[in-house]
Formats: C-alpha cells, structure tokens, sequence
C-alpha cells in the first residue's frame, strides 16, 4: 500500500524578536499554534496528534516541555510527542509528524517548534564545564570558523562571499513581517565592516537570538481536499546523521548531508535539483553556509556553490532563490529555526509567501542541519499533489 | 584495571522566565497573602490557575480568589529534606485543596510525624515573612481546625506586578571519563604524551581515545602514542573575548592534527604572531607547570606540510 500523500494546509509563526517578556512559554507557542489553525481554519478538536520540538533542555531549564505545554496546545486525551535533534530539531519534528499522516496513523497532526531564547542561556548550554577536560576555546562561531575558511582554501573562494550572502538575506528579511531582524539601512558597505568576530566570520555574517515559534497543520488527502487555501504537498522528506567528530568526516561537505538531500530527491523524482527546484530554505546559521550547502545540497559541484552566490543565483529575483524569507541570519529562535525553514518552503510552494513570494514556485527545499553538522532533516513540498 | 577518574559535576543556572497574564497575576497575589484561582467556562476553579483550559483548550483569564485554608486530598512523608526544598526538617509532601478551589495544590506541610498526617485533614497556609511574588510566598502549610471561612471575588489585579521569576536549575552529577580517556588523561598529566587508541577494524587512530570507534562500532584498545608535533589543518581568530577564559584576544584557536593521528584536536596557537598563522603549519606543545594539557601549541620551525598530506583532515 502507498503512503498517504501529506498536505500542509495550516502555517503560524509569532513575530520573532529578541525577548518576548510578554508571555509565557505556554503563551508564545500558543500564538503561534492558533495562527496555524486558523489558517487552515480549523479548532483544537480537528488536531487528532501534536508533535514539538526544541532545543536541548538546558537551553531553558524547563525539563521535558512537552508535559507543560500539553493544555496551551490542547493536546489533552490526544497523542503527544517530543523531538529533539539539536538545531535541526525543527526540521525533524515536520517530519516525525509527516510521517504520522504518510503512515495513516493521523488524519490531521498539529506539529511546532519553539525557542525562547531571551530566558535561556544557549551558549551555556552547550559548554558545561566537564572535568578533566580542557575548556572549549571560542563560542558557537569558533566552531565553525574554522569550518568555513577550510571551505575557502578548498574552493579558492574569494572572501567577500559571506557578505553577499549576509547582505541578501537582511534585504530579504524586509520583505517578511515575522523576521526578527528589520535593518532598514542595510548596505554591503556595512556588513564588510562589521566587526570580525572568528575571523574569517564577521559580525553581520552571524544569526541573532531570538524568542519565537512555528507552527504547521499537516493532513491527509481528505483534510487537504477541506482546506481553505491551497495546501503545499510533501513531495519528499528524510532525515540522516553522523557523529559530529570522527575520522574522515567531511566538515565542509558532510557524507549525512549528501545522503540526506540524495534521499529526497529519490522520492520526487528529481534528476537535477539546480534545474527542477525552484527555490530553497536553506539553514545558513552563519553566511558562508550558504555556498557550502549549495554544494552539498547538490545545487553546484564542489567548489561551485561560491560563484551561484556572486552571479546573485541566490537573491530573491534569482534562478535559484535561497532564503527568501530572510533566513537563519535574519531569525534564530533555535528550536524553531528548522521548521521556519519548512514552513517557509511550504509557504512559497502555497504561492501565500506575500513580498517574499517566488513567483510561480512550485517545487521548493526546506533544510535543516544541527549538532556541529551531525543531524540533516529536509523536505521537498509542492504545489501539486505527489500523484499529479 | 587501573582507577578510572570521577569527579562531581554541578551543572546550574539562573534561567528566568517571563510569567504571562496569569501567572503574574497568581504570584503577584501571593505577595498580597491572596491565593488566586482560573475559573473555566463550565465553572471549575484551577489552583494553581494555568493559562489554557486542560479540557477544553479554551484561553483562561477569569481570576478568582480562592481560600487560605483547605484539606489535604493525599500526602508523602518526606523523612529527608533536600536542598532547595521548603523545610529543612522532615515534611509531608501534599497535595491540597484549598477552599472553593476544585483542584489541588502541591506544597509541603509543617507536621512533626507521617502519624500527624491524614488525607482530609484540614491545612492552612503558612505565608512567609518577606514575600516577593513567588510560589516560596507560602512558606508551608500547617494543620488548622477552624471552620472554612467564605471567600471573596477578586480581581487579579494588582499595583506593581510581578512579570518574570528566575528559576535556579541544579543538577548534580558524578563524570567520569571512562577507562580510555582516563589512561588519555594520566598519560598527558604524568608524563606528557599523547596516547590515542586505533580501531582494529578501520585502523584509524583517535585521540583523545573513546574506548570505541564511533563508525565502526567496535571496541578499541590498541594504544599508539601520537605526535608530540602536528599540523594546523584549519583554525580561525578569535576576537571576542570569552566569558570564563582568561586569554587576551585576538588568538588563534586552531583545529591541529597531531603526526599519527587520524582527527584533529584543538588548541590554541601561540609563540608567533596571529595573523601569520597559516593552514599547515607545523606546531609543538607548550607545557605550563602544573597543567593537565598543553597550554597551546607553538610553530617548531618545520617547513609547512603541504595541503595534499592534511585535506582528508578538514
């Protein structure tokens, strides 16, 4: 028996700003969640599952949220689940939700993510003091700085690249009312002289901390035939991962990655991804991701991805749009920012995506990636049905 | 098999939280000695209120206020107290529902045996004496026979409320690092080598040692001394200063792969100037007097190893 075909007809997010003292956990992602329902227009008693998921824990000190958030999601006497996959938990939690539709274990599965990043401590979190061990020498872009001038050496790309990229994306970033980040007078003159933090990463080339959630109302093919506003098809999804320090890994380009993206694109049919897919949310944390995902994503050959960004490929009137909605760069509520990429594809591939909207996109990417480049989750949603 | 290395691990912070309408307005009437319930639209009252209806999913924002006195519905005898929590002596745990309230409250009771403890017994609460707007406004319960006294509607509304709460998070571990790295470790402190173990499978060599290969899935036990010397396989520099790290910027923090070695380890770059730091460049430990690792790595003057010898590293 084939799987059922998935529709995404419900899609919430809360505007992302850097702290939401406003309200509390249950309060952000309840907002978040009723935007979902109400653009399906749907009640909590259509929801026959709720999947989340967030950061690690210790991000907020709130063990197991899952338990707390149960009434604000009002998944009461319903199917409850949690996933956790470091920064790409978001991405992975759509598709653990997915996947409960594809299955026919649920008709109509409400799935989000969250992070509330202003009453957390991330950096903390992730560099607990081990004993015995030698304290870690540089913060998040530390790690992956090096990462990226690796890239540079392999690629010989020249190193104005990650600010074209931080440029795009805070440009993007205006055209979409929920992006954390409105710079206004953004100029590439600006991001170029922003402080170098982890040389080769400057300041402007890093994402922001923010409190936000997202939300998204995944159904069957008879809840999608009910639904108010054309739905975005989930033409493929698959997740892959790999330790995030071993002999022979690929920093630059991880084998999961490749495997990952390989997978999908085996389930839709896609032979060249450059040429049927037509725009991708991609999570670029840090600008430089963005050519090295190109590749590994396979949009460029190795040592490619570099010159789709500076032939501007990737801005929003492109070939090959990436990060429309402004992106990681632009948004960064951790546990969220995975399924923002998700939403965001499903958003372009429902044609609603409002200023940032592809026009006549129909095949569209959304990529996740966590855990010093150990988990992947992606998905390929369309506008048409898998069967069409 | 030699001691394996413990050591206690206390992971904390102080996480804040902002509260939401009904939160704040529970805790801010703690402050007062006003207990404040959730009245839902089929007429429960929730103590402690909560934001959303557990039933109904309905937003909740109908504050009322409940009595100071209740009766116990079950109870735990806690015969050791741990820190953090309300008494210092033993206590029972209970749950307690207060007056006009049709849910119950967790907290503790002041009582000097579980043989002075009863479900149905009737409780009163203890406010504490300097009260901030927190749960700890009520310092505790305590047994009380009077007679349920009629309560009153109140508003939820309050000058100066309390908005946000820090919540102290504590855990105490033991860590250890296990057989493999403790020999790592005591090999570095006692004598100054770098002892790595190879997979007998896909004979790549890791250091520090995991005891197991993570692709092969195998145990590992073959020791090989790597280094002393290595290559900077890629590194970046660092221009903000960290929190707990007393090291003046900018320096470099480099990934370094140690001759023998199948992955690069970190450290920092010193003894040459941080913007003449270059992929491939030969480098040595530089030992402190008392420490357990290198404190950083110096170039040893080698010509710099060429690419080809170090990309499989990247």
């Amino acid at each position: 028996m084939s799987k059922e075909p998935v529709a995404v007809v419900g899609i919430g997010q809360t505007k992302h700003v850097a702290a939401r003292r406003d309200v509390s956990i249950a309060g952000l992602v309840r907002e978040a969640a009723r935007r979902a329902l109400d653009d399906a227009e749907l009640t909590w008693a259509d929801i026959d599952a709720v999947v989340i998921g967030k950061a690690p824990d210790f991000f907020e000190g709130v063990m197991m949220p899952e338990l707390y958030l149960a009434d604000a999601l009002g998944a009461v006497g319903k199917p409850m689940l949690r996933v956790h996959t470091a920064g790409s938990v978001g991405g992975s939690t759509a598709l653990v939700a997915a996947n409960l539709v594809a299955a026919r274990v649920h008709g109509t599965v409400l799935t989000l993510a969250f992070e509330k990043q202003s009453e957390s401590n991330a950096m903390w979190g992730l560099s607990l003091p081990i004993p015995f061990q030698q304290p870690l020498l540089a913060g998040a872009g530390g790690f992956f700085a090096p990462h990226v001038r690796a890239y540079m050496r392999r690629t010989g790309a020249p190193d104005t690249v990650g600010s074209l990229v931080a440029y795009k994306d805070r440009r993007n970033a205006l055209k979409n009312p929920y992006a954390h980040l409105h710079e206004h007078d953004i100029t590439l003159e600006k991001v170029q002289a922003s402080p170098m933090l982890w040389d080769p990463i400057r300041y402007s080339e890093t994402c922001p901390s923010s409190d936000g959630a997202c939300a998204m109302v995944l159904t069957d093919r008879a809840g999608a035939a009910r639904a108010p506003r054309p739905p975005a098809w989930m033409l493929g999804g698959a997740m892959r991962s790999e330790p995030t320090l071993f002999a022979g890994k690929d920093a630059v380009s991880p084998q999961a990655g490749k495997d990952c993206a390989a997978d999908v694109y085996r389930q839709a049919g896609i032979s060249d991804p450059r040429r049927d897919i037509d725009a991708v949310e991609m999570y670029v944390p840090f600008s430089w991701y963005e050519p090295m995902w190109l590749e590994n994503l396979g949009f460029a050959d190795e040592g490619e991805g570099w010159k789709l960004t500076e032939a501007g490929v990737t801005e929003l009137d492109g070939d090959l749009p990436v990060n429309m909605s402004g992106g990681v760069l632009s948004t960064n509520p951790i546990g969220a920012s995975g399924m923002i990429r998700f939403a965001e594809a499903a958003l372009q591939a429902r044609g609603q995506a409002g200023e940032h909207q592809v026009d006549g996109a129909r095949r569209v990417l959304g990529h996740a990636y966590g855990g010093g480049s150990q988990f992947f989750s992606m998905w390929l949603v369309g506008s048409q049905p898998p069967d069409a | 098999m030699p001691e394996v290395l413990k050591a206690p691990l206390v992971v904390e912070f102080p996480f804040t939280r902002s509260l939401g309408p009904v939160q704040s307005a529970f805790l801010t009437a703690l402050r007062q000695r006003v207990v404040l319930g959730v009245r839902t639209r089929d007429g429960r009252t929730l103590v402690p209120p909560v934001e959303y209806d557990p039933v109904t999913a309905d937003e909740l924002s109908d504050l009322v206020h409940v009595g100071v006195t209740g009766t116990v519905t079950t109870w735990a005898w806690n015969p050791a107290p741990r820190r953090g929590q309300p008494l210092d002596t033993p206590f029972a745990w209970v749950l307690v529902r207060l007056d006009n309230a049709d849910t119950a409250l967790l907290h503790a009771l002041d009582a000097p045996g579980p043989d002075a403890v009863h479900t149905g017994m009737r409780v009163r609460i203890r406010w504490a004496e300097e009260r901030v707007g927190a749960i700890t406004d009520i310092a505790c319960f305590e047994p009380d026979d009077e007679e349920a006294a009629e309560v009153t509607v109140h508003v939820g509304e309050f000058d100066d409320p309390v908005t946000g709460i820090v919540a102290e998070a504590r855990l105490d571990y033991t860590y250890s690092p296990g057989r493999a790295q403790t020999a790592y470790i005591k090999a570095l402190e006692n004598e100054r080598r770098a002892v790595g173990e190879r997979c007998p499978s896909c004979r790549k060599v890791y250091v520090p040692p995991r005891g197991a290969c993570p692709t092969c899935g195998v145990a590992t036990s073959e020791q090989v001394e790597v280094g002393p010397a290595g290559t900077v396989t890629t590194f970046c520099i660092v221009n903000i200063k960290a929190k707990n790290l007393d090291i003046e910027v900018p320096y470099v923090y480099a990934h370094i792969a140690l001759d023998g070695a199948d992955l690069a380890l970190h450290g920092r770059i010193g003894g040459i100037p941080y913007d003449q730091v270059r992929m491939g460049l030969r480098v040595e430990p530089v030992w402190t007097e008392d420490g357990r690792y290198p404190d950083h790595y110096r170039p040893t003057g080698e010509p710099d190893a060429e690419y080809d010898t170090y990309k499989e590293l990247l």
